[in-house]
């Protein structure tokens, strides 16, 4: 069976592809990309009319926590996979604080199998830096990447130790992956749960300094020259490790960075009137670290957009601010938050595309993110106009935690699809 | 009481958002209540069948009995529950508990709690009015009303009047209710102590931030002293008690240079002789005991206001 989606406007950054074209799917690969018209509508091909829609490679998300094994009760990788579909994402990374942690080939075969059972999108494993993500002793590496995870993090938990942080970099090149960094020194977030600033001093509740991100940065980015690692910053969130990334980039060391979209769309402001929605780690920052967030947006300081989807279930939200737990259901508000980048003109609606598509599969060297022919037929088709109201009891994740009820946004998901197959459909 | 004098807020919680005209009516509501508690019946009838729940998480001598006296006088039923005594200590969540009270129909809910934000998060889960009496470090309105008051009374207004906070401002709950409630009220605000106790950003409330006591207090109508808490040693913030009463303990020396009327005002416990030095705290220009009397009759007047004068006034 074939299918057909034209009419659409396709946007493949990583081909430098941006028009009107029509797109042929075949056993689950993508075949044919022509002008439209072009492709012959014979009788056996299933036709989908993306109506002006916007066809892009499926949406590809480097950061997210789907809480299986351990607290099923908050997201398991089924309800995960099926938030991220509805999100557009065709493929997700999970992180491996789990219960029990992802630090041995078991646990990551015990996603892999879950995954291909219940999963409807693709579920990447990422193993953990330290086993028991306690940061005394390297994970096994070389076994985590044969039972197929494709990168290495403690996320939740900096690598704080730096000798063992130098060791996991230069222990992690013999196996090509990156190692991903929770950038936070503990001692200077100790008790903290929001960024410190005006906001904090008015709510009483303790600060966590931007300075805790931009010191461990520094760090692990003064470990590259001789280890010759990969580090990927996850969730950047300080103006100050925006510029640090920016300047190891021009010195050419390997060093990477995602932003979550919660960074770049709201501030601190966010947790008045104690809002444990607002609770991030790292915490949402004040205007001048969102205003150069925007700015590594701009030039390509930071790299790719990832969502740090964190469901939490309400017995974890709704408590005190300082007991509450950190997070944010990112996978079904990604597009819409992102395009608010696109309407402020920080980034073009190609660029937009790039960053949640080719360069997350570029940085992890997954041969995925394009629409190249030949390629597995991951495909995001999406309306980026029609104004929606965000209605985060409608997600489809587990959970519901979010502090965008009631935003007006563009960008709705109209069609995922999936090793050719739609896994996601908008009514 | 034959005023019709309502308040703007339902949930006293925070000293934002009280107007200049709230904070009046309070005062002026508890200079006619205080009477009562002169009186050798200290009792009028006014909240009669009223249910008062003190919820207090937190320990309490001076706070929770001023809540439940002033409940008392006005003769609603109080009932006092501690957190060691609660659910709570049984694993029940805040709201929870909250729920389950608020299914009892109390009037009013007064919390202290050790995090900050408590009792607005459980003022969304009651249908009844909440009285925030100490939430962590964030506010403690009652105690901030308390302190205008007393100033008023020594002061005659408040008005243009200078007040200096010492201690530990970072921590203080006292402190930052009474930012709010003196710029309210016109007066202006400086507060001093070392830069580890003050809170980031605390210049863009509008106070000026000093470091050392003697110029802290030169011009000040008005000291309030905080109480300082020994773990900051351990948390890193002081080097010792030694040290910090070295440069901010105020006494008779400091006092000299200040201005001949100055008032010394402190929320309590009083650390003697750590952050104030026993004769300045007996001297004639401290008004603490003054301070724990009004307490009773603020809180009187926050309960009859925000019980309102609908049926009250009929009994």
């Amino acid at each position: 069976m074939r299918t057909l989606i034209k009419n659409g406007h396709l946007i493949d950054p990583g081909n430098k592809k941006n028009g009107e074209f029509d797109l042929l799917i075949n056993k689950g690969k993508i075949e044919a990309v022509e002008p439209r018209g072009k492709i012959n509508e014979t009788s056996d091909i299933e036709i989908i009319d993306a109506n002006g829609a916007i066809v892009s490679p499926g949406f590809c998300d480097m950061h997210v926590h789907f809480r299986e094994p351990g607290h099923e009760y908050k997201e398991t990788i089924e309800t995960g996979s099926q938030s991220a579909a509805a999100g557009g994402f065709t493929t997700v990374a999970v992180m491996p604080n789990t219960e029990p942690v992802n630090d041995n080939r078991s646990i990551t075969e015990l996603i892999i199998s879950q995954a291909k059972e219940t999963a409807i999108v693709n579920v990447l494993p990422i193993g953990a830096i330290t086993k028991g993500l306690k940061g005394e002793t390297l994970s096994d590496m070389g076994e985590l990447k044969a039972a197929g995870c494709i990168g290495y993090s403690d996320d939740g938990r900096p690598v704080s130790d730096s000798e063992l942080m130098r060791r996991a970099l230069e222990y992690s090149k013999m196996f090509d992956l990156p190692c991903i960094q929770h950038s936070e020194v503990l001692e200077l977030t100790r008790g903290g749960s929001m960024n410190e600033g005006i906001v904090s001093t008015e709510l009483g509740l303790k600060g966590m300094p931007t300075e805790a991100e931009d010191i461990m940065v520094h760090r692990d980015i003064s470990l590259l020259p001789k280890t010759g690692g990969r580090l990927h910053v996850a969730h950047i969130s300080s103006g100050g490790a925006v510029d640090l990334v920016r300047q190891a980039k021009a010195k050419g060391l390997p060093v990477t960075c995602e932003v979550a979209p919660h960074h770049f769309t709201l501030t601190h402001e966010a947790c008045r009137g104690y809002d444990t929605n607002a609770k991030m780690s790292p915490p949402l920052r004040a205007e001048p670290d969102i205003e150069m967030i925007k700015e590594g947006m701009r030039d390509g300081t930071i790299d790719f957009i990832a969502t740090d989807h964190a469901p939490h279930d309400l017995v974890d939200k709704q408590v005190e601010f300082s007991k509450a737990c950190f997070g944010i259901v990112g996978l079904e508000t990604a597009l819409p938050l992102t395009l608010k980048m696109v309407d402020e003109k920080i980034i073009s609606l190609e660029k937009a595309i790039d960053m949640l598509t080719f360069q997350p599969n570029r940085i992890f060297r997954l041969d995925k993110g394009t629409l190249g022919i030949g390629k597995v037929a991951d495909i995001t088709i999406f309306d980026e106009k029609t104004k929606y109201s965000i209605d985060p009891s409608k997600f489809k994740s587990r959970s519901k935690n979010s502090p965008y009820k009631g935003w007006k946004v563009r960008g709705k998901i109209l069609r995922t699809i999936v090793n050719g197959k739609t896994v996601f459909k908008n009514n | 009481m034959t005023q019709t004098a309502s308040l703007s807020k339902r949930n006293i919680i925070s000293m934002n958002g009280l107007k200049a005209e709230d904070i009046k009516v309070i005062l002026d509501t508890a200079v006619s209540l205080k009477e009562i508690s002169t009186r050798t019946i200290k009792k009028v009838p006014t909240l009669r069948g009223r249910t008062i729940i003190n919820l207090f998480f937190e320990p309490s001598t001076r706070t929770r009995t001023s809540f439940e006296i002033a409940g008392k006088r006005l003769s609603a039923d109080v009932i006092n529950i501690s957190g060691t005594g609660s659910s709570t200590a049984k694993g029940e969540s805040l709201i929870d508990t909250a729920r389950n009270l608020n299914a009892m129909n109390p009037d009013i809910l007064v919390v202290r709690h050790n995090c900050s934000g408590a009792p607005a998060l459980i003022s969304q889960f009651v249908d009844c009015p909440v009285i925030n009496a100490g939430d962590g470090t964030h506010e403690h309105p009652s105690q901030s009303l308390l302190d205008l008051l007393t100033i008023r009374e020594h002061k005659g207004s408040l008005e243009g009047l200078k007040v200096t906070i010492v201690g530990d401002i970072a921590h203080s709950r006292v402190a930052r209710s009474n930012i709010l409630a003196m710029q309210t009220m016109g007066m202006k605000v400086k507060v001093v102590g070392p830069p580890t106790l003050i809170p980031v950003e605390i210049e863009r409330l509008g106070v000026e931030v000093c470091y050392d006591l003697g110029q802290g207090i030169n011009d000040a109508d008005v000291i309030m002293i905080l109480r300082i808490q020994l773990e900051r040693q351990n948390q890193g913030l002081l080097s010792s008690l030694r040290e910090y009463s070295n440069y901010f303990c105020l006494t008779e020396k400091h006092l000299s240079k200040a201005k001949k009327d100055t008032l010394i005002i402190h929320p309590g416990p009083v650390n003697r002789g750590i952050e104030i030095a026993l004769d300045v705290m007996e001297g004639p220009r401290s008004v603490i005991l003054d301070q724990v009397t009004n307490g009773v009759a603020i809180r009187m007047a926050l309960f009859y206001l925000l019980l309102g004068e609908s049926d009250a006034d009929t009994n």
